[in-house]
């Protein structure tokens, strides 16, 4: 999956924030739809798409989208 | 004098006993006097428990209860039972949107369709004494309460409660109790990994609970015991609930 493909992937588990908000710098901790329930939806798609395991303690960690994105290559 | 919850002359089985809750009952049951026959996946981990277990005359047997020949297999090593503890089961967590259909198989495998085989083998090959008592392990998820991304693993132990009801009504007449627990949320050692998983602030969590902790495996054995002792003869097809106050509010 390449970065572009990722961050359009990460902004369909948002429902309120438009899609358009999301780039690579996206700082996606400080969206007011963050919580648990994005958590959850960012965790499973990596899981379903990428056959990755993440955790939420990883999604804290990293900042913006792309950081997540190479993190994620390393798994 | 003899405890009201003695477990003395009893023989069990108690399945997931390799780890987590199961492992804590086998513990608890064997001081509680019962002879016991345990079963989990992994050999190793097993024989552990074995080695904490009080009292002599215990026996291990490894057997993946989601394979239907080896729940046979085992079914027919076992001596006669006056109770069974079932706890073999995982858990699960995702979004709807992302349900593959291999994931709902295995778990309905590991968390429904392995009892449901398990009682029937015991039940066919006439191992289960008259009376006996079987509990099963399920959960306050999908029965009485759910949290995000729980669907599928909701799905499955109210699929096992429902089973659980309905075999105290069909054994009945055979001397057999059916009941279930069902447990909040029990700090095991798959607990802490799965909450890492979300992230969740564990004190805050702490707060959702009237009794301001979460439970530990011992709170759950100690329900489980009341339900294979003969202090429980005249219950069955109840659901007891073990969560702190959680579903209260």
């Amino acid at each position: 999956m390449t970065l572009d493909q990722f961050v359009q992937q990460f902004a369909e588990q948002f429902d309120e924030t438009p899609a358009n908000q999301f780039t690579p710098a996206t700082d996606y901790k400080s969206l007011e739809e963050w919580g648990s329930l994005t958590t959850l939806g960012v965790i499973t798609m990596v899981d379903a798409e990428m056959g990755k395991r993440i955790t939420g303690s990883n999604l804290l960690a990293c900042t913006t989208i792309e950081e997540l994105y190479n993190f994620i290559q390393r798994v | 004098m003899k405890s009201r919850f003695s477990l003395e002359g009893k023989t069990l089985l108690v399945t997931g006993a390799s780890s987590g809750i199961g492992r804590c009952v086998a513990v608890e049951c064997a001081k509680m006097g019962a002879r016991l026959v345990i079963n989990g996946r992994n050999q190793e981990r097993l024989n552990q428990t074995l080695s904490m277990l009080e009292g002599t005359g215990h026996q291990a047997i490894a057997a993946d209860l989601s394979d239907h020949e080896a729940v046979s297999a085992m079914v027919d090593q076992l001596p006669q039972l006056d109770g069974v503890s079932h706890n073999a089961g995982v858990t699960s967590i995702g979004m709807i949107k992302f349900i593959k259909a291999d994931d709902w198989q295995a778990l309905s495998q590991n968390n429904v369709f392995s009892a449901i085989w398990l009682t029937r083998c015991l039940v066919a090959k006439k191992k289960l004494n008259k009376p006996a008592s079987v509990v099963f392990t399920s959960s306050i998820s999908g029965n009485d309460s759910v949290r995000h991304g729980e669907a599928l693993y909701a799905a499955t132990k109210s699929a096992l409660s429902g089973f659980a009801k309905a075999a105290a009504l069909d054994l009945a007449p055979q001397g057999i109790r059916v009941n279930c627990v069902h447990p909040g949320m029990i700090e095991t050692e798959l607990f802490h990994s799965s909450q890492d998983a979300l992230t969740q602030d564990l004190d805050e969590m702490k707060k959702l609970f009237p009794l301001k902790r979460f439970g530990n495996p011992e709170d759950v054995a100690d329900g489980i015991i009341y339900l294979l002792s003969d202090t429980s003869s005249w219950v069955t097809g109840t659901e007891l609930k073990i969560d702190g106050g959680y579903t209260l509010i």
